[in-house]
């Protein structure tokens, strides 16, 4: 037995498994990995230096005064953008108060109550197709839908038009959410006798909660951004807002208006104004994620 | 001994239940759309007792037991022709709500299902949707400890029901159905994920389970019908004639199923002669 084992060992030829550089599996691996990484970086660059550049120069303006005080006129040196940040976080918060609830009902009949009709498949591709929409339309359709009718520019108008932008990214990306539910899960809560009603607000709706967050994050920063859909529907005030039936301030207006202003002083303030603005989506991004955070640990 | 329908069909003899039944289970005929799953069969679940389920695969085991609950009834195409018994109700009456059904008669599912929460909460789920007003822990400690989970989750109650392995997850989602005390418990190859040492566990729970409740229980194993079925049917399916069919071809005492079987296909199937 021993024998024929040993006569036979030298025979066997193993391949070799060391890496070898000069093969030209090796070569394009590495050659691809520079080209990668290469793009990688160089596309970073863009998102690096806005950064950058927002932080130093918007942060050399950020005080008290700024944060709190109206805007300057013409030469008037100081002043600051507080209307602005509240005239945005008003207009946010309003599209957010229709299009989240809207949107979530609207992604639960996509999603669970009847995702194979008509209904479901036309307004499914309607919201696809609004989600590429020049967002400069939402503002021209809610002039004409509520700023003519009111006859003023308004918070109001503001809000419903942020909303309308809004609406399509939540239900998209709630609808998504929900459809990752496991049936499995779903069968389960049926099981234990929960009504479609329970399965939907027990199991479904906490289990997509992060998909749907993402969502409504992914809804709300794009909306603060905003400023083609605000120009028809909000204008501009340089005061703070007394009631929602007046033209109002946002943040991405004025730092349009302030940019192409050939004072260094409001150019500054646009600056710190755009500063602002991602410190907030950010502040809120933060926020929604602890929300949303699962109460327990994976 | 055996009849045969007005189509010339066969049908099994009738079993004729030794104590008192809890779900009067008549088959008629059970469709998913066009397809006729299940046909003329018979099969009480007795009170008290593990009623096992055995056949080959596509015979329509799960289809009866998802049918014990009305479970089916999510399946838009499913169709059921017959009655189920329950206490003096049948199930399939008109003013039935399902709803209430299936917090009477549970279920455990083939593949571990539990939610997206943490194990504490998973168990409780039943208790909190029936607005239990007792002791929620020591019900749930109760629950979990029954299902032979307990020693595995002592220290975690807060972590995510999904963060267990399968066998434990399985286990988990025993400790929820059983949470409630439901009268009649399904199970649907419990075991399939389970390692030997959880499936005897698992096993024996039956076994205890079934002194204030009914089990009813689909088996792929033998060895587990013979070990905890007091009384087992075996279903079979005809594709003689081209459709794919499952009916009752015999039930009885599970002694009497593996001993002596009355029917040849049962007697083929048991020694595994065909799968
Ligand atoms: N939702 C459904 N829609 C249509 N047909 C179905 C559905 N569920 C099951 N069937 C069919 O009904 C028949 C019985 O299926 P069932 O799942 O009850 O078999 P089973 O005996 O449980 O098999 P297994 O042992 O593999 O679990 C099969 O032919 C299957 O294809
Ligand atoms: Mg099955």
């Amino acid at each position: 037995m021993s024998e024929i084992i040993q006569s036979s060992a030298p025979v066997i030829q193993y391949p070799s498994l060391e890496k070898n550089s000069l093969d030209i599996r090796e070569f394009k691996n590495i050659f691809l990995t520079i080209m990668v990484w290469g793009i990688a970086i160089m596309a970073s660059i863009p998102l690096f230096s806005v950064i950058s550049m927002l932080i130093i120069e918007g942060g050399a303006r950020i005080d008290f005064a700024a944060l709190t005080e109206i805007p300057p006129a013409g030469f008037e040196m100081g002043g600051g953008f507080g209307n602005a940040i509240i005239g945005t976080l008003v207009m946010v918060g309003i599209a957010s108060l229709i299009s989240i609830p809207f949107g979530i009902m609207a992604a639960l009949h996509l999603a669970i109550l009847d995702p194979n009709s008509k209904v479901a498949t036309v307004s499914r591709f309607l919201a696809k197709v609004l989600t590429g929409f020049p967002s400069i339309l939402a503002g021209i359709f809610v002039y004409g839908v509520i700023v003519i009718t009111t006859g003023t520019y308004s918070a109001w108008a503001g809000g419903v038009a942020l909303a309308v932008l809004m609406l399509p990214t939540v239900t998209l990306a709630a609808e998504e959410a929900m459809k990752q539910v496991p049936q499995r899960m779903k069968d389960a809560a049926f099981g234990m006798g929960c009504t479609r009603t329970q399965v939907i607000m027990k199991v479904v709706l906490p289990t997509g909660l992060p998909g749907i967050l993402t969502g409504v994050i992914l809804a709300v920063a794009g909306a603060a951004g905003e400023s083609a859909p605000l120009l028809f529907t909000a204008l501009f005030s340089n005061y703070y807002m007394a009631e929602l039936a007046e033209p109002t301030a946002s943040l991405s207006i004025l730092i349009y208006n302030f940019s192409g202003m050939p004072f260094d002083n409001q150019i500054e303030l646009a600056w710190s104004a755009s500063l602002v603005l991602v410190v907030l989506v950010l502040l809120f991004n933060i926020l929604a994620r602890l929300v949303g955070r699962s109460k327990f640990k994976e | 001994m055996t009849s045969l329908s007005d189509t010339g069909e066969f049908i099994a003899k009738k079993y004729e239940p030794k104590g008192p039944v809890v779900l009067d289970c008549q088959v008629n005929n059970i469709y998913y759309g066009d397809f006729r799953a299940v046909r003329d069969s018979h099969i009480p679940i007795e009170k008290n007792k593990v009623t096992g389920f055995i056949g080959p695969s596509g015979c329509g085991k799960s289809t009866v037991l998802r049918s014990m609950n009305r479970m089916n009834d999510l399946i838009d195409s499913f169709r059921f022709d017959g009655s189920i018994q329950y206490h003096s109700n049948d199930i399939y009456g008109k003013k039935i709500d399902p709803v209430v059904v299936r917090r009477y008669i549970g279920m455990v599912f083939q593949l571990p299902n539990p939610f997206s929460m943490s194990i504490y909460d998973n168990v409780a789920f039943g208790l909190r949707l029936n607005g239990y007003k007792g002791d929620e822990e020591e019900m749930v400690v109760k629950a979990l400890k029954r299902a032979a989970i307990w020693d595995d989750v002592k220290d975690k109650l807060k972590n995510s029901g999904l963060s267990l392995s399968g066998g434990q997850q399985q286990r988990l989602c025993i400790a929820r159905a059983i949470a409630t005390e439901p009268d009649v418990l399904l199970m649907d190859e419990p075991c399939s994920a389970l390692d030997p040492i959880a499936t005897r566990q698992v096993e024996e729970l039956m076994v205890e389970l079934k002194e204030h409740y009914s089990v009813a229980l689909v088996t792929h194993n033998m060895q587990q019908a013979t070990r905890v079925a007091d009384v087992t049917a075996f279903l079979g399916v005809d594709i003689s004639k081209g459709g794919r069919t499952g009916y009752l071809v015999e039930m009885d005492d599970t002694h009497k199923i593996f001993e002596d079987p009355q029917q040849k296909l049962t007697q083929q199937y048991i020694r595994g002669e065909f799968s």
